[in-house]
């Protein structure tokens, strides 16, 4: 077990380092700069110059890639240039929205997806197994902006029963903060839901195809006891390998759920970060965003051998 | 028992005089605003974000901008100006404060304008204060200052959101706490989500009829009209879904008001690069253009078609638009008296409005009626500044001109258009130079027909300020002269 988890810490660590290279050597070559999307049209050029010079964007690339990864180690990830803020505080306010949401989304999609995943495994090839997975078919076919759209339409705007997006921020009290998030989350869930449930059943159905399944069921386990006891525990690293790709992709990929809804998370702000080319802060965030991925299949990988204790000796 | 029905009826008469409070007028507002300011500081920057949310409201001048786009006076309660018209003596209000409880003086005047015009400025319309030879303190409620030449648009451009007072002690920090003299205080900033400003008790003039202001980010269309509907906004002074004006207009519970702007939408050519250093076939394109099918099919009819580089709610304003009237005839004609009978390929670069994007197709297909190829590439902003508007890399492009009072453009050295013609450049010199009304609305008129003959640009049209508000809401400005959200006269009728 130790020796499976620490090597996942050194490789999790190394793909952090190259990533770092990676992002810095993308991102400065982007066109654009900064000084002068600050200052517009009507700037002269010796005002953008000495932006320029304030900002230390006249420096090598070298210099500024090693200072910046000395401030990534030391845990500082500089000042953004449009803001003038530290970007980590502009990270932490946005995490404070896009983790909340993120966390109920995949909660809401997994209670949905078992629950339906299991029942249509359990009865494969029926009326109800078919209509379930129909449904979980255009479930995935919709795309979530369309549907946060007709959930606006149909809550906030008709029934007027939670605001059409914004984000009050947590200091406003809990339920405030929650009764924003609600729409969202369910636009966010519902499709990931249907690509869940799709996984488990056929991943249910591989396992409950196996011989061990058999030989339980004829040691006299009931079909409901196979199912969850023997079968679930199998079929769930397909899920758990899901579930952890759609973590990721919940906390940065909502960008669009983000704009329909207003919401302030981290999603918004790299894309306003890209086009203002604050290309600090976009470094900042896709580096947290690695971090996060890593961290998440670290525990993902972890929780394998956790489900199946074969992993454990072997890595 | 007798204590439970205490309690209820104390619950009763509080949801009682809470709900008859409600009846009096509300002085809360929310704005929806489409972009957020990068920040708050209106004298380090040029998004016009800022000024959205600080001018007028946070931040004050020794002038300023009115509604109708004319100078007022601001902090400076009145100014002479020296025959020669190089020396502005401003006479200041008293008893005027910052909101961190500093005194405003004649130093934070000096101060202001001297960090605005030094060499290591930052100030995004740095040009403004080029005239400006010295600023010194008479006395601490008089400042005068000293233009190296006359200059007759001095005043306006004291009321730029540029050219705000800022004092010494919060000028570094107003990126992100901004502190000026107006009637409102800055409050809190959610990044992303909202900035909240407050009323200033102590302000010196009128005081705010509003006790708290919003202004929420909401850059989506549709998001934009779901936040309107429910009610979540009440107030989106620059609304960004033309598609959806129509059923606002049908909604009596809203108002809608197209105003104008100090937007001139133009097509901008590469003048020293062939074909386009060609006359004719600048005319020939500009004569391609039906402003009329552009404006419906891009702005779903919302806009004004110009002729030339003017607004056409100035006073000095000609309807220009028939020297290059919608005649693909005579496009065909003149391309091939330029020797180019069958057309030629080219490039047209876009940058993200939709003005631009949509203008672009239409443009672009009713170019190819006269046998030009335009390729469309679309652009990021940050991409079409590093290669249209500074490397001048590109042939064709359509942009909004935003800028009040800029037809000078037109005679800069160096600026994209790549326009180089000393006739121009002396009117607009005369122009600033100029402070006699007639004498000035006569350049003026003979600066448009220069460019309306000469077609630097097609010109296009003039972009609509489409707002869309709670038709309880009074005070918000119908024109946009600047872009600001001036609040100090905004209220809710009773």
């Amino acid at each position: 077990m130790l020796s499976y988890a620490s090597k996942r810490v050194l490789i999790g660590f190394l793909t952090l380092l190259a990533a770092s290279v990676v992002v810095f050597a993308v991102l400065e070559v982007v066109p654009g700069d900064p000084a002068r999307l600050m200052l517009g049209m009507n700037a002269t050029e010796d005002a953008v110059r000495t932006l320029q010079e304030q900002m230390g964007l006249n420096q090598p690339l070298i210099t500024r890639y090693l200072s910046w990864l000395g401030g990534l180690l030391s845990g500082d990830l500089g000042r953004s240039y449009t803001y003038s803020v530290p970007v980590i505080d502009l990270i932490t306010e946005r995490v404070a929205v896009s983790l909340p949401l993120a966390l109920i989304s995949l909660a809401l999609s997994t209670l949905i997806a078992i629950p339906v995943g299991l029942f249509s495994a359990a009865r494969r090839g029926s009326l109800s197994d078919t209509a379930t997975m129909g449904v979980a078919q255009v479930g995935v076919a919709i795309p979530n902006f369309w549907f946060a759209l007709l959930l606006v339409y149909v809550f906030a705007v008709t029934l007027r029963l939670v605001p059409a997006g914004g984000f009050p921020g947590w200091h406003a009290g809990l339920w405030p903060g929650l009764k924003s998030l609600i729409l969202p989350s369910i636009a966010l869930a519902l499709p990931q839901a249907a690509i869940l449930a799709r996984i488990t059943r056929s991943a249910l159905l591989d396992v409950l195809g196996e011989d061990y399944i058999r030989t339980a069921r004829a040691k006299g386990l009931s079909r409901r006891k196979v199912l969850y006891r023997h079968a679930l525990r199998n079929a769930l690293i397909p899920v758990l390998t899901i579930l952890g790709l759609q973590f990721a992709f919940l906390l940065a990929g909502t960008i669009i759920i983000e704009n329909v809804f207003y919401l302030p998370g981290l999603g918004r702000l790299v894309f306003q970060a890209i086009t203002q080319r604050d290309l600090i802060v976009v470094e900042g965030v896709v580096m947290v965003l690695v971090a996060t991925v890593i961290l998440v299949n670290l525990l993902v990988d972890l929780s394998y051998a956790v489900v199946d204790p074969r992993l454990r000796s072997r890595a | 028992m007798m204590k439970f029905w205490k309690s209820v009826l104390a619950g009763a008469a509080i949801a009682l005089l809470s709900s008859t409070a409600s009846f009096a007028a509300k002085t809360d507002l929310v704005l929806g605003i489409v972009l957020e300011p990068p920040h708050l500081d209106p004298t380090a920057g040029a998004a016009a974000a800022i000024d959205e949310v600080v001018y007028a409201n946070i931040f004050e001048g020794l002038t300023r901008i009115g509604a109708k786009g004319d100078v007022l006076p601001a902090l400076a309660e009145s100014w002479t100006i020296s025959g020669d018209g190089k020396i502005y003596t401003f006479k200041l209000h008293k008893d005027v404060k910052f909101h961190d409880g500093t005194a405003f003086d004649a130093e934070d005047v000096k101060f202001s304008l001297d960090r605005a015009h030094a060499d290591k400025s930052t100030n995004a319309q740095k040009g403004l204060f080029a005239a400006i030879d010295t600023v010194e303190v008479v006395d601490p409620l008089t400042v005068k200052v000293t233009l190296k030449q006359p200059n007759g648009d001095f005043l306006y451009n004291m009321g730029w959101g540029d050219a705000v007072i800022v004092a010494p002690e919060s000028a570094g920090t107003n990126k992100e706490k901004p502190i000026g003299t107006g009637p409102f205080k800055f409050d809190s900033w959610a990044k992303g989500s909202q900035i909240v400003i407050s009323k200033n008790p102590e302000y010196w003039g009128t005081p705010a009829a509003l006790e708290k202001a919003t202004f929420r980010v909401i850059p989506d269309p549709a998001a934009a009209t779901a936040a309107l509907m429910a009610g979540d906004v009440q107030a989106f002074p620059v609304f960004p879904s033309y598609e959806t004006i129509a059923q606002f207009q049908a909604d009596p519970r809203f108002k809608v008001v197209i105003g104008t702007t100090e937007g001139e939408t133009v097509l901008g050519m590469n003048n020293k690069k062939p074909p386009f250093d060609n006359l004719k076939v600048r005319q020939a394109i500009a004569h391609a253009i039906d402003r009329k099918a552009l404006i419906d099919g891009a702005m779903f009819g919302l806009g004004t078609p110009i002729g030339s580089f003017f607004p056409p709610h100035h006073p000095a304003y000609l309807d220009l638009t028939s020297e290059t009237a919608y005649d693909p005839e005579l496009s065909k004609k003149l391309l091939a008296e330029a020797g180019h009978a069958d057309g030629f390929k080219t490039t047209l670069k876009l940058p993200p409005p939709t003005y631009a994007r949509r203008g672009g197709e239409i443009i672009a297909a009713e170019l190819r009626e006269i046998g030009i190829e335009a390729e469309i590439i679309p652009l990021e902003w940050a991409q079409w500044l590093e290669q249209v508007f500074k490397g001048k890399d590109y042939d064709m492009t359509i942009v909004s001109h935003t800028e009040p009072n800029d037809l000078n453009i037109f005679a800069r050295d160096d600026y994209y258009f790549n326009y180089d013609n000393p006739a121009f450049r002396d009117l607009i010199k005369q122009i600033e130079a100029t402070s006699d009304a007639e004498k000035r609305t006569e350049l003026y008129q003979q600066a448009q027909k220069v460019l309306a003959t000469d077609v630097p640009a097609a010109f296009l049209f003039q972009l609509p300020k489409t707002g869309v508000w709670d038709a309880k809401i009074e005070g918000l400005w119908e024109n946009g002269p600047i872009q600001a959200n001036d609040l100090t006269a905004v209220k809710w009728a009773e």
